[in-house]
């Protein structure tokens, strides 16, 4: 371990994220690298697999790929840590029932076995925001801020597996009206403003999307529209998932639902540690929020070109 | 629950019942909403429901009182699993759980959607990510990738091809690929039935 790391976690990359938005993998990496913590890759690492669809066909096969993960993690000695909620419903939840479940852990093993892999649960499988709020703490992260926003309206996006089940998860049982996120955002200078329904899901898990993608759109719009009228410059999440439900959704709302939204959509969607990283001061290259290159049809499908702009009216 | 709660709950809704299924909702431990007292909380947070003519706590009445149509009906796929009803359960009832429960019988019966199955076994299953970046099609994304200065495939199952093969010798022990194949024929039995109609 390099000396000045403070902390070590196996990055658990997950599909949508690498495979979809490499921008937030890049933020991930540097943020947590700028904040001491090393980031170890879990080689051949699967889909977690997610807890909507996957979950949903066939618990058992659930239960045993979330494992197997989680197994590479703990071969590292280290906790699994993930930057998306579906992701960390998988990794968290199997882990915790597997915990409460002798016989099923026992029974995970026996399939492990097979391929020569042995799951202990040892280690806790963490969110990025669990990791930058109850492992850092506000005011370490406090010390890396080196330029605030003066006016910066964030439209701050839970999600829902970040918080729920709430016995599975590290808030102390909060999931109606948590403020963590809304807190670390804060640090930066930028107010999150309230805004109707703000905890309400994005629409996108539980196989709603792959099902029927005009009902996802539909969350989503709702979704829009009431952080449209709370007068948000971007919106910030957590969760790749979302992400993508948020932002090449705003492109399916203003297709499907053009007859009653009015104007189209048109919000710039930041991940946690792409607001983070310029607060603190570094090249928003190493954010992935500059694009460099000439492809078509890829993310964002909404341009973070006006965030830049706040970004460099107000911080540089 | 105590064990003799869980009896009689067994006993009041199922002694009668010889329904297969029933038996299955049973064996899932669906009997657990049996505790349900009608309140509506879950159809009241559901942000599903608002917009569509899925009614959780109506998919949970038909799941007790044994009714197989509950399982092939699109609204138990409508669910987006955001555990409001979960929460806010006075009874306690896990009604999520309940609901991905009810969604396996449905697989098991062969009413998956196509748009799923095909997630399920041309891409899960054949490369270990439920979103994948390998193929022909998915060049776009490796090359955005790479613009960010990230090698074109993830160290994940992606530069592992041994890891894929573990992916499937598991998937194949626990029963998964199994159970994707009998999905398939019951679905194409299903169709074929229809067509005669």
């Amino acid at each position: 371990m390099r000396e000045d790391y403070k902390w070590r976690y196996g990055f658990f990359l997950g599909c949508v994220i690498p495979n979809r938005y490499p921008m937030i993998e890049i933020s991930i990496r540097n943020v947590f690298d700028h904040l001491g913590a090393e980031l170890l890759d879990l080689p051949g690492a699967s889909c977690c697999p997610a807890p909507g669809v996957f979950r949903a066909f066939h618990i058992p096969t659930w239960f045993v790929i979330a494992a197997r993960n989680i197994s590479i993690a703990e071969e590292l000695g280290v906790s699994p840590i993930t930057g998306c909620n579906g992701c960390y419903g998988t990794l968290r939840d199997a882990w915790y029932e597997l915990e409460h479940d002798y016989d099923k852990k026992k029974e995970v093993n026996e399939y492990l076995a097979k391929i020569g892999r042995k799951y202990s649960g040892t280690f806790e499988p963490k969110h990025i925001v669990q990791a930058l709020y109850l492992d850092m703490g506000l005011d370490y992260l406090k010390d890396f801020i080196k330029l605030k926003f003066t006016d910066l309206k964030v439209g701050v996006h839970y999600g829902c597996h970040i918080v729920k089940p709430s016995e599975k998860r590290p808030w102390n049982g909060e999931y109606e009206a948590p403020q963590f996120l809304d807190e670390i955002v804060e640090i930066t200078g930028a107010k999150s403003i309230d805004y109707k329904d703000k905890y309400m899901c994005c629409g996108a898990g539980g196989a709603v999307r792959t099902a029927v993608k005009e009902v996802a759109a539909d969350f989503t719009r709702e979704k829009l529209v009431n952080m449209r009228d709370a007068g948000v410059d971007i919106i910030l999440d957590i969760c790749p998932f979302c992400h993508l439900q948020l932002d090449l959704g705003q492109v399916e709302v203003n297709n499907f639902y053009a007859d009653i939204i009015g104007e189209p959509f048109n919000i710039p969607v930041i991940y946690i540690t792409q607001l983070l990283g310029v607060a603190f001061g570094m090249d928003p290259n190493l954010l992935g929020l500059v694009k460099n290159h000439n492809l078509s049809g890829v993310s964002p499908f909404i341009s973070v070109d006006p965030f830049l702009k706040i970004v460099k009216e107000q911080l540089i | 629950m105590s064990e003799n709660v869980e009896k009689y709950i067994k006993r009041k809704v199922y002694k009668s019942t010889n329904s297969r299924i029933a038996q299955k909702f049973v064996d899932a431990g669906l009997e657990k909403i049996r505790a349900c007292i009608n309140c509506g909380t879950c159809t009241g947070s559901c942000p599903s429901g608002r917009r569509t003519a899925y009614r959780t706590r109506s998919a949970i009445r038909r799941a007790l009182t044994g009714d197989e149509t509950v399982l092939q009906d699109i609204d138990i796929w409508l669910c987006s699993t955001c555990y409001y009803c979960y929460e806010r359960c006075p009874r306690d009832i896990p009604v999520t759980d309940m609901i991905i429960k009810l969604r396996n019988i449905a697989v098991e019966e062969g009413y998956i959607l196509d748009s799923h199955f095909g997630l399920a076994n041309d891409i899960f299953y054949a490369t270990g990510h439920g979103v994948p970046a390998n193929g022909e099609a998915n060049k776009k994304w490796r090359d955005l990738r790479e613009s960010y200065g990230l090698p074109p495939l993830p160290p994940t199952v992606h530069s592992y091809p041994e890891a894929v093969k573990e992916c499937q010798e598991l998937m194949n022990a626990v029963g998964f690929k199994k159970l994707l194949d009998n999905a398939a024929k019951l679905k194409k039995e299903r169709a074929k039935t229809e067509e005669k109609k």
